[in-house]
């Protein structure tokens, strides 16, 4: 008996109960739905963070100060008060082969107010080098510049998000906003970069890093010239780690260190395998969870295959009066229940994909934008997993009716 | 061709023990034409059955064309009841929403045959219902549903027809088709039919009747040998020969 023959049968006596072989393939299909929409989600939370990641700017390293040890009591990571604007400028001008360019920055909060508008907001100190080592396009006006700095200008440059707070949509350009009771006139606005979660890139004031450190800066920070980190540009990818050990050198011997780094260097790669790490594990998760449903599924076609197998005890019996094998019988009810799986596997794809499309056209929270993304993979797996959920649950009932004698089998009434 | 010697089939009950089979030795020949007469729990189906390979004795031995089935595999007995023997039942046993034409194409199907339609459709034709081929069971009358139980039986060019009680859930009238389809089969192709029946009208067409009784043979006797004979076909093709001869069938009921 060739397998078509049986699909066949299979196909034969599913449509004879169409309800119950509905109900049955409606557990795979919720499961195999699960499972594409959520690893669609999850993989979609992947790219999403991967393009902010991204478009930070391309080969990245990030040079942060280390944890202060004091007394064999470590400090959280970039504590220290080590790494300063001369530090920034040493490794501009040093003639490293691998660093292509230096942007220094430090990071406070402050309250921004125009006219009754405020915000609480995260003003970055910058050099010019910042807008094209982190990748800022100015939609606006222009750019700090290198004058702006020496100067310690007090001049702003501020996010997309910012003009819809404070300016609620008129022209920033010119006017004045007061940065914790200091006032600086708006150059430019950036363009949107997009993403969200913590530190929204489109929610900065970029302002001279010069003037931070001597005008906005409270406490100890005020007037010293730290840095909260280094951004350096490698030549291209293949430099990166190149660049690592050139800086590293270089800081190394300013700090005039023998054991322990004071300060941290990280690769753009590091932040995309933390993040690739991190939604690796929701996307299992959620996929974990989906599974769960498509196992439940399972157990629903090996309840409706031995109820099945019982009420066709008699069909078996004939079916091997008349010359079926052990092995035919098994066959057939392995091919019921395979088929059942499949169908419900198929279906549950494409309603999967649907889930997955309704849910990345729902906007999640601000600009982030989650584009679910259904792959070949995903939809490979759950076919597999569906096939496989219908052979394994279908063993054990086809195995029932393979063994069932022939002669009570058929008198059984 | 069949040939039981010793033959026991013991079932146990709890603690007691039920001898379906009791030391029976049977030995049927090639075109033959045996009733297997007995009341109710005399142990006649059991013995169908096991004629069948569709049980196997406790003990004894059971050689079908010299060949011993309790040394067959699961593979070779589903062969057997597939090639060499067709089963016909008292209740049909016809798979239901299926209709005539995919019942009798079964056997075939698990054969592997190739020309199934074509094959079915003969064996339906041959069975007289050639117009019923896309009718359901439960759209035929039970006369018909026999008939296609026959088809179903034939089609796969079998040696042995097994009927139990063929007309057993039948009217009279249409009980008398088939038994004259019987005949025909018998005597136009030579088949072996070995038929379970408690009606002794039914076993007085029959050439040879084997009583049986408790499990064990308690009777054996010829009505006299109806085989088709080369030259008095036309003689013995009339309905005439479904007369009982004068014998004393049914005495030991």
């Amino acid at each position: 008996m060739t397998i078509i023959e049986s699909i066949r049968i299979a196909l034969v006596s599913l449509s004879a109960n169409k309800l119950r072989s509905a109900l049955t393939m409606l557990g795979i299909i919720i499961g195999v739905a699960a499972v594409i929409a959520l690893m669609g989600v999850g993989r979609g939370a992947q790219q999403a963070i991967d393009r902010q990641i991204n478009s930070m700017g391309t080969n990245l390293i990030f040079v942060s100060p280390g944890a202060v040890n004091q007394g064999g009591v470590r400090s959280s990571q970039g504590s220290a008060q080590t790494l300063t604007y001369d530090d920034a400028v040493a490794l501009a001008t040093s003639g490293l082969s691998a660093v292509a360019a230096v942007a220094p920055e430090v990071r406070t909060f402050g309250q921004a107010v125009y006219m009754g508008n405020n915000v609480n907001t995260q003003i970055v100190g910058v050099t010019p080098e910042y807008e094209t080592v982190r990748n800022y396009r100015v939609q606006a006006g222009e750019f700090i510049n290198a004058g702006n700095v020496t100067a310690r200008s007090t001049v702003a440059v501020i996010g997309a998000n910012i003009v819809t707070t404070l300016f609620n949509g008129e022209d920033p350009i010119g006017q004045t906003i007061r940065i914790n009771n200091v006032g600086f006139k708006v150059i430019g606005v950036l363009e949107a970069k997009g993403g969200g979660g913590f530190g929204n890139q489109d929610d900065q004031i970029l302002v001279p890093l010069t003037t931070v450190n001597a005008r906005l800066q409270r406490g100890n920070f005020r007037g010293s010239n730290l840095v909260s980190q280094i951004s350096v540009q490698a030549t291209d990818a293949g430099q990166i780690n190149l660049a690592i050990q050139q800086v590293s050198e270089l800081l190394r011997e300013r700090h005039k260190i023998r054991f322990e780094d004071d300060f941290t260097v990280r690769s753009q790669q590091d932040l995309l395998s933390t993040a690739n790490q991190i939604t690796g594990v929701l996307t299992l998760f959620l996929g974990g969870v989906a599974g769960i449903s498509l196992l439940v599924g399972g157990i629903g076609i090996m309840n409706i295959m031995l109820v099945s197998v019982t009420e066709r005890t008699r069909e078996i019996g004939i079916r091997k009066a008349i010359g079926a094998t052990r092995n035919n019988i098994l066959a057939q009810f392995l091919t019921e229940a395979t088929v059942l799986s499949i169908c419900g596997g198929l279906i549950g794809i494409a309603a999967g994909a649907v889930i997955a499309r309704i849910i990345s056209s729902a906007p999640i929270g601000g600009t982030l934008v989650l584009n679910s993304v259904v792959g070949m993979d995903s939809i490979l797996l759950a076919t597999l997993f569906a096939t496989a959920v219908g052979l394994f649950f279908g063993i054990y009932p086809a195995y029932r009716a393979a063994s069932l004698n022939p002669i009570d089998a058929l008198r059984y009434e | 061709m069949i040939e039981l010697e010793n033959v026991y089939k013991i079932y146990r009950m709890g603690d007691s023990e039920v001898h379906a089979l009791d030391g029976v030795s049977l030995k049927i020949e090639a075109g033959e034409w045996v009733a297997i007469v007995g009341p109710s729990g005399s142990g006649k189906s059991t013995l169908m059955n096991v004629i069948g390979c569709l049980d196997q004795p406790t003990s004894g031995s059971y050689k079908l064309d010299g060949v011993e089935v309790a040394r067959m595999s699961d593979r070779e007995l589903a062969r057997v009841r597939n090639r060499k023997i067709g089963f016909v039942f008292q209740t049909f046993n016809l798979l239901p929403r299926t209709t005539a034409l995919a019942n009798v194409e079964l056997p075939l199907v698990y054969a592997g045959a190739r020309d199934r339609r074509q094959r079915a459709i003969a064996a339906l034709e041959r069975v007289g219902l050639g117009d019923r081929l896309h009718h359901r069971p439960n759209e035929l009358s039970g006369g018909q549903q026999q008939r296609v139980a026959i088809a179903r039986a034939l089609v796969t060019n079998p040696a042995i027809i097994l009927a139990d009680e063929p007309t057993g859930n039948l009217d009279s009238k249409s009980g008398a088709e088939i038994m004259e389809l019987f005949h025909r089969l018998h005597t136009e192709q030579g088949l072996t039919i070995v038929m379970v029946t408690h009606d002794p009208d039914i076993a007085a067409q029959c050439e040879r009747v084997v009583h049986i009784r408790d499990g064990k043979i308690i009777g054996d006797e010829r009505n006299g040998d109806r085989r088709r004979v080369p030259g008095i076909a036309e003689h013995l093709a009339t309905p005439a020969i479904l007369v009982p001869e004068p014998v004393a069938t049914g005495a030991t009921l």
